[in-house]
Parts: C-alpha cells; structure tokens; sequence
C-alpha cells in the first residue's frame, strides 16, 4: 500500500481547472521528484496534498488524495489540521518569506513539537537545537534564539526543513526549496534534505523544475505538463528510454560536462496558460512528433512496462 | 534599545525647539503691541516697564526668545489676563481632567478598534464585516462635535442616564470618552482590518496553516499580532487626533480641561494663557509619537535593528 | 484634462457614485439659488416665534431669534462650500507647487520642505487651525487661512510623492537626458500626472474641511453674526437643547449628509481612475 497516492485529482479555482487527473503514489521513504516548468501545476499539487486549496480559493472537485489508508479530502478539517505539521509537512518554495519575521525562529520550530508531540517549553527546545545540529547549523542554541532576519536564506531554509522534520512526519512535501536561494547553496540545501529523509526514513516529494536535481536526489519521477501527468517512471527508466516528448526535452535541457558550444537544448515555446489550454494533447503546439490525432484526442495516462506515460506515441518505443 | 531610545530622545529637541518658537511668535505676529497684549487693561506705567525689564521686551527678538523659554523651563508661564492667576497654576487645574479623558479615549479606541477590526477582518465580506465598514465609514466622516451632542441629547437629556455636562463625577466622563472614542474606533478598526486582510495572504501564513497551527490562534497570535504594527503606527502619528478630539468634546461638554481652557482663552484673546495651552498640547502630541515609536520598535525586532 | 470623461461616466454607472453625485449636485444648487429657494430671509428675527417646532410654517422649525432654521441651513451651504472649497483650492495650489519644486529639486529645499511636513504631520488639524486663529483672530477670512495652511502638509507631501515617482520612470529620465529644461519637464511631463490624485486628495479634504470649518464656528472662532454658519448655528443651540433640540439636530445633519456624499464622491472617484495605490504613496 502506497504512502500517499493520488488518484486522478481534478482541482478547480473559479471556473478554471488548472489540475486534471492527476496521478501518481508515492511510497514510504521513497523521495519522488515533481517536475515541470513554471505554469505546470507543481505547487498547486503541492497545495492539494497539504489540504490548503481553501486559502487561495481552490477546491478538489473529483478524484481522491489518500494519505495511509486516509482519504484525506474526505476528512475533517480538524482531523487534516491535526496531520498537518505532523504526519505530513511542507518546506516552502521561498525561506525569506516562510518564517514569522517577529519570532524568533526556534520557537517556530519548538512550535511544532510543542502541539503535535505535546511537549514542554523547554523539552521542545532542546529537541529542536538537536534538530538544528544535525541540519549542521552552526551555534544552533544561539541561531535559536535568532530573529529570521539576522540569518542568511540558506540559514532560513534550514530552519524550515528543521520545522518540517520537528514532530518526525511520514511525508514531507517540498515546494522547489532551493529556487529562491543563491546557485552556490542550492545544492547544499538539496543534499542536506536527500541526507535526512533516507535516514529519517521520511517519504520526500519533491517538487523542483531542474532535471538535474532529479538525477541526483530522487528515486521516481512524476513529469507535469499544463496540469496533466506527462510521464511517471523511475529515474533510471526516465533518463535511459524517456517515453514522453515533453520528458525527453526536459532532459535536453540538463548542462552535462563537455557538451560543444550551443549544444545546450532548451524547449521551444511556452506552457500555456490555464485559461487557454489547447485542445487535445496540452503538448502538442510545442511537439516536433505531434501527428493530426495530438491535436484532437487528449492522451490518457497508460501504464508502460515501467511506469506511465500520457502520449499517442508513448507505445512505439523511441 | 537603550541607545536607540537615546537618539530618538535627542531627536525631540529640534523639534520641541522648532514648536516652542512658533507658539512664541503667535504673540510678535498679533497685531498690536505685544506688551498691551500681555497686560491687563489699564496696567500702570510701572507694570509696563516691570515687564519689559522681566521679558527682555526691548532687546532684540532671539534673546526674547531665550529669555521666555527658559522662564518656561522653570515653569513660569506668565500670568494670565482676564483670570489674574499664573498660567502654570491654570494649568496645572486643568491637565488632570484632560489626561484622563484624553488616555481614557486613547484606551477606548484602541481596545475597541482592535477587537472590531479583527472581526470584521476574520468574517471579511459578511453581513458582519459589511456593517463594521458603514459605521467606520460613519464614524469617521461625521463631526464629532455634533455627535457629542447627540449623545447629549440621546443619554442624558432624553433617557437622564448621564450628567449633562461638567467632571463631577466618573459618570460624566461616559459620553466624551464615547464621542472622541467613536472617531478613534473607527480608525484603528479600518487600519486593524486592512492590515489582518493583507498579512492573512502572506506565505508565512501559509506555511502556519500548513504547520497544523488551528485557524483560531493563526489569526489572534501571529496575524492580528503583525496587524498591531500598522495600528501602532498610526496610532503614534494620530494621537494628536485623539488630543485634538479631547479639545473639542471638552469645549461640547463644558468640562475642564486644557481644550476648553484654550477655546475659552482664545475668545478672549488672553494670549498667555493660549500659549501656555498649545506649548502643553504640542508636548503631549510629541510624547505621544514618542511613546507609539517605542512601542512600535519594542514590538518589531526589525525596527530596533535598523535604528541602532 | 486631468480627469478623463470616460472615467467619470464609470463613476456614474456605479449606484454609489450616481447616488453621491446627485446628492451632492442638489447640495451645490440650494447653496447657488439660496435667495430663491429661502423662504425666509436668514436674519430676520421675530422673537414671538422664537423656538418654533418644525411644521408647516417653518418646516425646520425656528431657532431661539426667531428666524427660520430651513433658510438659515441652506445660506449656510453658502458658508460651508464657500469656505471648504477656497481654503482647500488654496491649500491645494501651494502644495503643489511646495511639493513639486521639493520633489523635483531635491537637495536642502526638500530637507526643510519635507521636515516642516513632517512635523505638521503629526499635529491635528484642529490644534493647527487653533494655533492660527490665535494669531489672525476669529473670522471668516482668517478660517480660510487657517484652514488653507493646516492642510497644506497633506499636498506637499502626496505631490512630492507623486513627482518623486514619475522622475524616475523612463521617459521622464530619457526627457531629462535629451536636454529639456526643467521647466519643460515639470510643466509639460511630471504635474500633468501628478495632478489627478491631487485633485480627487483634495475632494476628500473638502469634505474635512468643512467640519473644520463648522468645528471653529461652533467655537465662535469661524463666522461671525449674522453671516449664517452650520456650525455657529449649533453653537447657539446648545442653550436650547432641552427646548429646541432641532436646532443642534437639522444643521448637523446637513454637515453630515455633504460631508458623507463628498467622501463617498471622491471614494467612487478613486475606484474610477484607479489611484487608489497611487494616492497610499503619500
């Protein structure tokens, strides 16, 4: 039985759907990427897990998010508030903005343990100095008492992975965590994150718009495209035979070492906006392969010998 | 914290300098003699001269304005025309009662607005936060002189329930407390609203909803904590309005206090008395954006940061 | 054309600018053709009919001289626009003119410009008027000026705000780096622009304004006997209260009603033109 599973999760705000159908699980302890360009609706997956489509007026409008057994959009809100920050937590996209700016950080960390785990004061705070130690931030007892401006952001986005693993969820959702941060500690940030959930044993989705991030950290692969699963499949599969038009240009997109001089691909176009999908496959304007049938039948997600892939062609192997 | 009080204290003497010299040249702008204008009518040869001599009124202006403000840093705020007793005595009757109306007001509208604010804010576009905005909207545009008077008119010629007018006792400080407070209510209600609205779409919000953090204390401990600040500093700028407010209501309900002292004083053209009043007023709308700046930085670690 | 047309027939199509715009055009008319409409002369004292209820002779009833309260409010619209309209036009002017020469020119001026505004900012209009009174004396001119001068901060500073702003946009700089002079630039680019949240900021003052003004005629600071004045009117009426309360009660409501349907005007006005974000910049 999957950890988290999504079963063709439609998401309505207004009269849009920026989600249809999507799919995908997510095994306990498996570190799962979510990727996709900006506008594919990575975060929006990312809300819809957490149970906080309300806050910017969005709502499941069919489908099923089953955490554990729980059908979650079916639960509750009380019973969802008690998961949330316990059993299932969230690292945002940007640590500058993520944290109360007149609290202190530890006590938002020692928050956390302090209502979930029911911990006192000061236990709460001993546990989240060790949890700031092994996140390898220096002085941690003096961080602790540190107001979120007086850090760096890469300080900040260790203090929200440290909020995130306080009360040892099952599940951790993370939002692009290195986006807003500078390119030298991205890769830190990542590594730090990839170190604690293989040995918190933590399931990680992991949502991130950079291929490479894929490779290094993760062990399966759900592609996004304009609101629809494009591929899933494992990391070895996806970049040794990727069945998706769409994943193989995302994989063109990865810097590798010795690559000649403009050998660099990036993809043609744009991801259309949720107002204005087009009909059929929602790749199909940007796709070299798109046959007359793209334009008009939309793709369903049909399984492979190792995952899935949305795309006419997906069976004639590349 | 103890320097940046120091430097915002150091900061208060330009300014204090700047107000005293404009409430000292009201007199040189007068038209007229200012000696006759000092004096009461029919003052002897001998009165005259005993007052340019203690003024310095036939030297040239600066060290007139030496010498009144260092009379005034003792406290001797002349003697008044038409009452015949010391300014400083005058007002010393009289700031007592303007104190407490005016921090009582001050207290009204903050606790009120607040509490107001929030809810319009937490039930925002109901029936509740629709019915808050039309009597911000009321209370704000309507002249608060007029409602003191219907409050009068209302509480204690129609139902009694109130003294009509003066300070005898605690209940009659009921209505001018209410009519400065509507005002102020209505103030800190809107900025308390639009602030929660806007801090309520921040991610750190998100991410409190997202820690399991119930919706409840979200909004009282983190939300409204964050509205405080804009309230503050609105309240700091505008607690002269509070004052200016005090002035008026007193004036309405014939109580005393610096307010009515000065309207009084000002019809009848007893110029140090009007001195004495605006020097006391301006102080206290200082002390006022002093104490909001406190307050302000007291509450928001980033401000004791960048003032340092 | 500060004020685009298409903008003010937005205004109009919404019930609350339609509703304001009448209310306050009705306003404006009584105080226009107040000898005509008055059915009474405003002085005119009759003391046998002194304290009158309202009815049909004197539909607002009749203050404590025996004159008639309904002729007496609508020459006072005279009064309150006369005076709430000049002072803030004057106020309006100058601080435009403070406020875009500080901007503009920077340096000591905007120094001096922006710390004498500073100051004032935080002191009540009321308690600003007060001081002024103290020096011009109680009168009708001298509430202008004074009414003019408290509210002078409030122009500089929004125009400089405004000025501040548009210097800094593209154009402006690529006006300014193609050699035009400055009066070219400040006459022809930046206060055609700066002037609409000028003008709807100055709308809303009047509204303001005219409570100030009706707050020093209650004191017996504004305008003197026999020139009627709203709040002179309830002045007198405070004697009465426990006989005649409508005196207190008809001109208040004629404050508030001009003052509701200004604000609500000018509010509209801002929804119209969108400014509203440009106008907080002050």
């Amino acid at each position: 039985m999957a950890l988290l599973d999504l079963s063709d999760v439609t998401v309505s705000i207004g009269v849009l759907t920026p989600l249809d159908r999507i799919a995908f699980s997510i095994e306990a302890g498996e570190i799962v990427g979510v990727v996709g360009e900006s506008g594919s609706g990575k975060s929006l997956t990312a809300m819809a897990v957490m149970g906080l489509l309300p806050l910017i007026g969005g709502r499941i409008t069919s489908g099923a998010v089953r955490f554990a057994d729980v059908e979650l959009n079916r639960l509750p809100e009380r019973d969802y508030r008690a998961l949330r920050g316990r059993r299932i937590a969230l690292i945002s996209q940007n640590p500058m903005t993520s944290l109360d700016p007149i609290r202190r950080v530890g006590e938002q960390i020692d928050q956390v343990s302090m209502m979930h785990l029911g911990l006192g004061a000061e236990r709460a705070r001993l546990r989240s100095v060790d949890m700031m130690r092994q996140l390898r931030i220096p002085e941690a007892d003096v961080v602790h008492g540190n107001y979120p401006h007086q850090l760096s952001g890469g300080m900040k986005q260790r203090i929200v992975i440290a909020m995130a693993l306080a009360a040892d969820p099952e599940l951790i959702v993370a939002d692009e965590p290195t986006t807003a941060l500078d390119v030298t500690i991205q890769a830190q940030i990542i590594q730090i994150m990839v170190e604690m959930a293989r040995r918190k044993n933590v399931a990680l989705m992991l949502i991130t718009h950079d291929m490479g991030v894929v490779a290094q950290a993760c062990d399966r692969v759900v592609v996004l495209y304009a609101g629809r699963v494009a591929e899933t499949g494992s990391v070895e599969r996806i970049f040794a035979a990727p069945r998706h038009p769409y994943t193989k240009s995302l994989i063109g997109c990865i810097p590798v070492e010795g690559l000649p001089p403009g050998g660099l691909k990036g993809i043609d176009g744009v991801v259309p906006g949720v107002a204005n999908y087009p009909t059929g496959c929602r790749f199909h304007p940007r796709c070299s392969l798109a046959q007359d049938r793209c334009k008009i039948e939309a793709p369903l997600l049909r399984a492979l010998e190792e995952g899935a892939a949305a795309c006419h062609l997906a069976g004639d192997p590349p | 914290m103890a320097l940046f009080l120091i430097r915002r204290l150091l900061l208060l003497i330009p300014v204090f300098l700047a107000v005293s010299l404009v409430i000292f040249m009201i007199i040189r702008f007068v038209p007229g003699d200012p000696i006759d204008n000092l004096l009461q009518i029919g003052s002897t040869e001998e009165q005259k001269t005993a007052m340019i001599a203690a003024y310095g009124l036939d030297r040239a202006l600066p060290v007139q304005y030496a010498i009144w403000l260092g009379k005034m840093l003792q406290g001797d705020l002349g003697e008044a025309i038409i009452l015949r007793q010391p300014v400083s005595t005058l007002i010393a009757q009289n700031l007592p009662h303007s104190l407490i109306l005016g921090s009582l007001a001050l207290a009204f509208s903050t606790l009120v607005g607040i509490a107001t604010g929030a809810l319009a804010a937490s039930f925002k576009d109901g029936w509740l936060d629709r019915l808050v905005m039309t009597l911000i909207l009321l209370g704000s545009t309507l002249p608060s002189f007029w409602l003191g008077l219907l409050m009068i008119l209302l509480f204690a010629v129609q139902l009694g329930w109130f003294p009509v007018s003066g300070a005898r006792s605690w209940s009659a400080l009921v209505l001018p407390v209410l009519t400065i407070g509507i005002g102020g209510v209505a103030l800190v209600a809107r900025v308390t609203r639009a602030a929660m609205i806007e801090i309520a779409r921040k991610d750190f919000v998100t991410m409190l909803h997202a820690k399991g953090v119930p919706p409840l204390q979200i909004q009282l401990g983190h939300v409204l904590r964050h509205a405080l600040l804009p309230v503050v500093t609105i309240l700091s700028l505008r607690i002269g309005w509070v004052l200016g407010g005090a002035v008026t209501i007193e004036y309405v309900f014939a109580r005393p206090g610096l307010g009515s002292l000065l309207i009084t004083s000002l019809n009848q053209r007893d110029y140090p008395v009007v001195q004495g009043c605006l020097l006391m007023l301006a102080i206290a709308v200082i002390l006022g954006t002093l104490i909001g700046d406190i307050v302000q930085a007291a509450m928001d670690p980033r401000l004791r940061e960048t003032l340092r | 054309m500060t004020i685009p047309s298409s903008a003010l027939g937005r205004l109009l199509r919404t019930p609350r600018g339609l509703g304001a715009a009448i209310v306050l055009a009705i306003i404006v008319l009584a105080a226009i053709l107040a000898p005509v409409i008055a059915p009474y002369d405003y002085a005119a004292q009759n003391l046998r009919n002194a304290n009158m209820d309202p009815g049909a002779l004197h539909w607002l009833g009749t203050d404590e001289f025996g004159r008639d309260l309904f002729s007496r409010i609508i020459y006072g619209a005279r009064t309150s626009l006369a005076v709430g309209v000049t002072s803030i036009s004057i106020s309006m002017v100058c601080g435009m003119a403070l406020g875009a020469a500080a901007g503009y020119f920077g340096g000591a001026f905007d120094r001096v410009v922006t710390m004498v505004v500073d100051l004032s900012w935080s002191f009540p209009e009321i308690l600003l008027a007060l001081i002024l009174i103290a020096i011009l004396g109680p009168g009708l001119a001298s509430t202008m000026i004074a009414i003019s001068i408290a509210y002078l901060a409030q122009f500089t500073r929004l125009t400089r705000a405004q000025v501040m702003a548009l210097k800094s946009e593209t154009y402006v700089e690529a006006t300014i780096s193609l050699g035009a002079g400055s009066g070219h630039v400040l006459f022809r680019h930046l206060l055609p622009n700066a002037v609409t949240p000028v003008i709807v900021a100055g709308m809303l003052a009047t509204g303001d304004a005219i409570i100030l003004e009706a707050t020093l005629g209650f004191f017996g600071l504004g305008a003197q006997p026999p020139t009627p004045s709203w709040g002179a009117m309830m002045s007198s009426g405070t004697a009465q209260i426990f006989i005649a309360p409508w005196i207190i009660i008809f001109p208040g409501l004629a404050i508030a009603i001009t003052v509701i349907a200004i604000n609500l005007f000018g509010d509209a006005l801002i929804d119209a033109l969108d400014i509203r974000q440009r106008l907080r910049e002050g």
